[in-house]
Order: structure tokens, then sequence, then C-alpha cells
């Protein structure tokens, strides 16, 4: 099969093989889709150019270290990079996207954009995949209360007949594992919004 | 007088694509990062 009909999985594998030509193929097949996806939310072509740099060079520096995870799918993954990147631009700026009055905005207030939501479906399941796996990593009473409140919709009355505590403990074991949900967001550096 | 909104053609969006520079620079940087583990550090070297 030819390099260039590769998955995206093999052609990652190649690349940190030393494989150089893989990024290319990786790059070419995915940047307009992820280009577009970053103008889509900051409007400016200059700043789309370095945000869509500033993806690339993390996600070269993370497969050489080696610290990409496999269990994601490889578009996803940039894209949530790319979409981090953004909210950072805007955190430091202050301020969320404004309106300018040029040619290049009026294209997306003029049309809808299915590729749009399909970009926001993909940084969403990232989102979903990166809560599960917190939860997962949440001591087993505080991950039982929290999967029954929050997936189960149980009351904390339910909870507490369902798992022999009083209503106070099932409480406390979900505030607790709500602070420790936010650490492991904190130590993961995961940011778990959307634009 | 109500405002008439006509759907104007526009370039795709989807098309929207980086600069030739932007991806030269990209996999130039590539080739030239080189990281290297030594016990608990990372030293990135860059060739160029």
């Amino acid at each position: 099969m030819a390099i260039g009909n590769y998955t995206d999985s093999r052609l990652v594998s190649r690349y940190i093989d030393g494989d150089e030509t893989a990024l290319s193929i990786l790059i070419n097949r995915h940047s307009s889709r992820i280009y577009s996806f970053i103008f889509s939310k900051v409007y400016n072509r200059d700043l789309t150019e370095d945000i869509f740099q500033d993806t690339f060079v993390k996600v070269i520096r993370t497969l050489k270290r080696g610290k990409y995870n496999e269990e994601g799918k490889f578009l996803p993954w940039v894209m949530r990079i790319a979409h981090n990147l953004v909210i950072d631009h805007f955190r430091k700026e202050n301020r969320m996207p404004k309106y300018e009055d040029n040619n290049e905005l009026s294209i997306f207030s003029i049309l809808s954009d299915n590729a749009m939501s399909k970009e926001s479906s993909l940084i969403q399941e990232q989102i979903y995949s990166d809560v599960r796996m917190l939860v997962e990593q949440l001591p087993a009473d505080q991950h039982e209360v929290l999967t029954m409140r929050v997936y189960k919709e149980m009351s904390f009355k339910d909870i507490s007949e369902q798992t022999g505590v009083s209503i106070n403990t099932a409480l406390g074991r979900m505030r607790y594992a709500l602070i420790n949900l936010r650490k492991l967001v904190d130590k993961h550096q995961l940011q778990l919004s959307t634009l | 007088m109500a405002k008439v909104y006509t759907k104007v053609s526009q370039p795709n969006p989807k098309g929207l694509k980086p600069k030739q520079d932007t991806i030269d620079f990209l996999l130039n940087y590539s080739k030239s990062l080189d990281i290297k583990r030594v016990g608990n550090y990372e030293i990135e070297i860059n060739k160029n």
C-alpha cells in the first residue's frame, strides 16, 4: 500500500519511528479542516496561521517526546490542541471573538457550515472521553456516588439506600469527587469547555 | 422597507488552507528537532 493511503495511526507510528514523510502526509491530509476550524473561531487569517503553526509545533514535540496517547484518534487530538490554543488566545486577549467588518467574516455570518459543527462534535467527544478518564481515576466510593448521581441521575436518598451510607456521607463523597476532579483537570492541564 | 438577504457566492470555508511557508516551517522544524532523554530530563536539540 502506498504511504499516502496509510491510516493516521500508522502514519503516526512511522513518524515516531523517524519517517518525516509521514508528518508531511498527516499535515496535508488534515490541514484544511484544522485551519478552517481555527479560522471559524478567530476570523483572522494571520492569527489562524499562527495558531495552526503552534498547534503542529505542539503535535511534533508531543510525538517526538513519545507522549502521544494512542487511545484517542489523531484528528480529534489535534483539533483539541487547536481548540485549547484558541481558548488560550482569547484568555490572553481577555475578550471573546469580536466581529469585524471584513470580507472574511461575511462568509460565516451568511452561511451556516455543517463542517464546523462536525469539528465541535469532535471536540465534544474528546471532552467526554477526558471526563470519563478522570472519573475512572477517582477513589471507588467517590466514583460510585458520582456515577449514580451524574450518569444515572439518582437522588442522594436513593444513593444512600443503595450504597448503605447516610445521605450526608453520600453528599460528602460527591463533594470530594468534584474537588478531586478539579484537581485532576489541573494536573492533566485539561480545558473542558468549548467556545 | 424590509431588508432583502441574498445568498452571495462565497469561497467555501472548508477550502481554507495554511500558507505553504507555514507547512515548510513545520516540516523543517520537525526535521531539525531532536529530543534526548537523560535520566529524568529531556533535552531538546535544534539542529539548525
